[in-house]
């Protein structure tokens, strides 16, 4: 793409002013040198763990990167969302406990990672979750019955991606950046201003596709900003194993592209970061990583048990970290949160449970049939053949049950 | 698929404008049938649908400036610019990766892997991605990517540039899968992956690139472009050769080495007839059972070793359609279960016409 050899500068870089050399660098790179370096100024945190607001200098923020706070009505409504997703993800896994559902990756204690990557996207932007994400993918403002389709065991998806500008959650890891990737690069051959939040874990920051999609985002220039939920681990083995990296963000220098790490447990820093991203990215200065520091409160999903990997002292470390608690004591400080407010948040969040259990607990019949339907846009000859069959099948067992009851 | 008007928000030119400009300088030219290579009716399906749609989007390694290592893409980048044809880094994932993508948000890519084996970084994506993807969805997405594959052996290629590697695609439900074996059917078959809606993983005999058809290319996009039934060839099978002894079942690159030992039976005083396939999947039954059925014997030639792959499908499904019309069991002349061999050895691996017709004389003829 661009014609500068970086070999030449990077030989005489032990010669020359060091600073100036990482500016030169950073400039290539279409960045501020300041935004180059990012991950080295540790992480931004705006809440305190008491949901106190920190003084703009406590914040973590590099010189010149002060973050706008969000309008209060803004930081209410984020609030609602993380409320509900909460109900949300507790819910969830009440109905696979009673069998409602097949399995569920509860997001909780990742709730504001959840809400602020859902709300920091305009109309025409994108978000490729993946099967942890389902309460960003709720907040986006899918139906949470199409949503838990998947995990319910009806179909692999329920919602239609491009009408919602919304990946499909898939169990393969990291896969997905890629798509986030190619939907950026088709939107701006197009010249269209679309911006794609692409999301994963820790541990897929190990697999090839998130070095793939990262350095053809970069090489492409494209506005993509890759969101990295750090929860601490991958199933059961923890960060230490699968990077030595001294953060994840600091995985961006490599690409050449603006990295940033951020208090995944705090909604209000997390809503600066992302919006800060997501309109970088769209003024053509992306991609970008963001990393947000979290804690995955329980189990990978029903089928695991996490006492075998893990101190119980270090969950109860993480849940005084917890990120409703944070955002209510802030809120109430502020006297933005009366009671009247916290009464109907509550509402919400007991409608969208109630109206989760209504959704799945009704039965669905599924069609055999729909297995031979969507393979290819139109079925093959060989795939109506074996349709045929699997009627005439499902015709003789019903004969046959019927002549037993007769 | 849409076609607009005028030069977009890059200042782009638009298809119709260049295809305007197309057209004034083919009918320049005499349109005369010419000798053609394989490579040349590629490179010329490619030129053809990006200039039919501004959604068609090709990209892969070294397919820009150099034009491919085969030159398929020839020429393109300088003609349609680095948005419709462009080099990537170098990671086959990634390729198809983003193809998945570029395809949610409405174009056609058609992306090319360097060889056969260099592909397979790319297979999760193919297969869990965009193979499934239509089906995921229940048909919201759609998934129009050509993954275009030189494949095969017969070029003396080393190691990691030779394997035929069909079957493993053709086993995956959501892909189609097409492998010409004739210039015109290059031409033609290119331009149907491309306007397919479905994943079309689109083989390129290798050793057939520089092979030559005498035809006219303008002829041949007059008739795709009219829609003619004779330009469609998915789910069609063709008779290459008639015959009367025994059917020889091929596709891809065997179509050729089936049609030689055809006409060296014929000088022995056997009537073999050649089905090519076209495509693998959606495969014609129909016409593979006719041919078998009329001839009561037949062998399957495929370079792909023989086990679990594509030819067992086809025998397989030839003893359940044409059981009560053979003669004779049906055979198959693949490569053996080896890994692709160097050059010096791949003689010994390919199916040649030596084996092919040890295998006709096989066929339990009455003394």
């Amino acid at each position: 793409m661009g014609t500068e050899q970086p070999g030449a500068a990077a030989a005489s870089a032990g010669e020359v002013d060091r600073a100036a050399y990482l500016d030169e660098t950073a400039r290539k790179f279409g960045i501020s040198v300041e935004d180059y370096l990012l991950p080295t100024h540790g992480s931004i945190r705006i809440l305190d763990e008491t949901g106190r607001l920190r003084d703009v200098g406590e914040q973590g923020t590099a010189p010149g990167h002060e973050y706008p706070m969000p309008e209060a009505d803004e930081l209410l409504a984020a609030y609602e969302a993380l409320v509900v997703g909460r109900r949300v993800n507790d819910q969830n896994s009440a109905l696979v406990r009673q069998g409602r559902m097949a399995v569920y990756p509860s997001s909780h204690g990742q709730e504001a990672c959840q809400v602020a990557a859902a709300l920091c996207l305009g109309d025409n932007d994108w978000m490729f979750p993946t099967y942890r994400d389902s309460v960003a993918v709720m907040t986006k403002g899918i139906d949470p019955v199409e949503t838990m389709t998947l995990f319910r065991g009806d179909w692999h998806g329920g919602y239609d991606p491009a009408k919602y500008k919304v990946g499909i959650q898939s169990t393969p890891l990291t896969t997905q950046l890629l798509h986030a990737v190619g939907v950026a690069h088709a939107a701006k051959l197009r010249g269209e201003d679309t911006v794609v939040v692409a999301m994963c874990g820790d541990g897929a920051t190990s697999e090839g596709d998130f070095h793939e999609a990262l350095n053809f985002a970069a090489v492409f220039k494209l506005p993509v900003v890759f969101f990295v939920q750090n929860n601490q681990y991958a199933i059961s083995v923890p960060l230490a194993q699968q990077s030595v990296a001294p953060s994840l963000a600091h995985k961006a220098v490599g690409y050449g592209m603006a990295g940033e790490r951020v208090d995944g447990n705090d909604l209000i820093a997390l809503m600066a970061v992302m919006r800060r991203a997501v309109r970088l990215a769209r003024e053509g200065h992306g991609p970008l990583l963001v990393e947000a520091h979290t804690y995955r409160m329980q189990a990978h999903t029903n089928a695991d048990d996490a006492t075998r990997y893990r101190q119980d002292a270090e969950v109860q470390e993480w849940m005084a970290k917890d990120p409703v608690t944070r955002m209510r004591t802030y809120l109430q400080g502020e006297g933005v949160l009366d009671e009247a407010a916290e009464a109907r948040i509550a509402e919400a969040a007991e409608a969208m449970a109630s109206q989760l259990r209504d959704g799945l607990n009704a039965e669905v019949e599924p069609d055999p049939e729909d297995l031979f339907r969507y393979v290819f846009t139109e079925p093959t000859s060989q795939l109506a053949e074996q349709q045929a069959r699997l009627a005439d099948e499902l015709a003789r067992d019903a004969a046959t049950q019927t002549e037993a009851t007769r | 698929m849409t076609v607009t008007t005028s030069s977009d928000a890059n200042g782009n030119v638009s298809a119709a404008t260049a295809r305007a400009t197309e057209r004034a300088a083919e009918s320049a030219a005499a349109a005369a049938p010419q000798p053609v290579t394989f490579a040349k009716a590629l490179n010329t399906a490619l030129a053809d649908a990006l200039t039919a749609s501004d959604d068609v989007v090709l990209f892969g390694e070294d397919i820009g400036t150099l034009g491919g290592v085969f030159r398929i893409t020839d020429g393109l980048t300088a003609r349609f610019g680095e948005h419709r044809c462009f080099d990537t880094p170098l990671a086959e994932s990634g390729i198809a990766g983003m193809a998945a993508g570029m395809a949610m948000n409405g174009m056609r890519p058609v992306v090319e892997m360097q060889f056969d084996a260099f592909a397979y970084p790319a297979l999760e994506q193919i297969f869990s991605h965009i193979a499934k993807m239509h089906n995921r969805t229940r048909g919201a997405l759609k998934m129009p990517i050509v993954i275009r594959i030189p494949y095969a052996g017969g070029i003396g290629g080393v190691e990691h540039h030779c394997d035929s590697s069909e079957s493993y695609y053709a086993h995956t439900p959501g892909l189609k899968v097409y492998a010409p074996a004739t210039v015109a059917d290059a031409y033609r078959m290119l331009r149907e992956a491309i306007d397919s809606d479905d994943p079309v993983v689109f083989f390129e005999p290798k050793k057939l690139y520089w092979s030559k058809e005498t035809l006219d290319l303008d002829a041949l996009r007059q008739q795709y472009d009219d829609g003619a039934d004779a330009s469609r060839s998915e789910g069609r099978a063709v008779v290459a050769r008639q015959g009367t002894d025994a059917t020889l079942i091929a596709y891809g690159p065997s179509v050729s080495t089936a049609m030689a030992a055809a006409e060296a039976a014929a000088e022995e005083g056997r009537s073999l007839e050649v089905v090519d396939l076209r495509t693998i999947v959606p495969l014609d039954d129909q016409t593979i059972t006719e041919a078998v059925c009329k001839t009561g014997r037949a062998v399957v030639v495929a370079e792909t070793p023989g086990f679990a792959s594509v030819a067992s499908e086809l025998v397989a499904r030839i003893q359940e359609r044409c059981f009560h019309s053979l003669a004779a069991p049906v055979l198959r002349v693949t490569g053996f279960d080896v890994p692709f061999p160097a050059p010096k050895l791949e003689e010994y691996f390919l199916p040649s016409v030596d084996r092919i017709l040890d295998a006709v004389d096989d066929l339990q003829w009455e003394a």
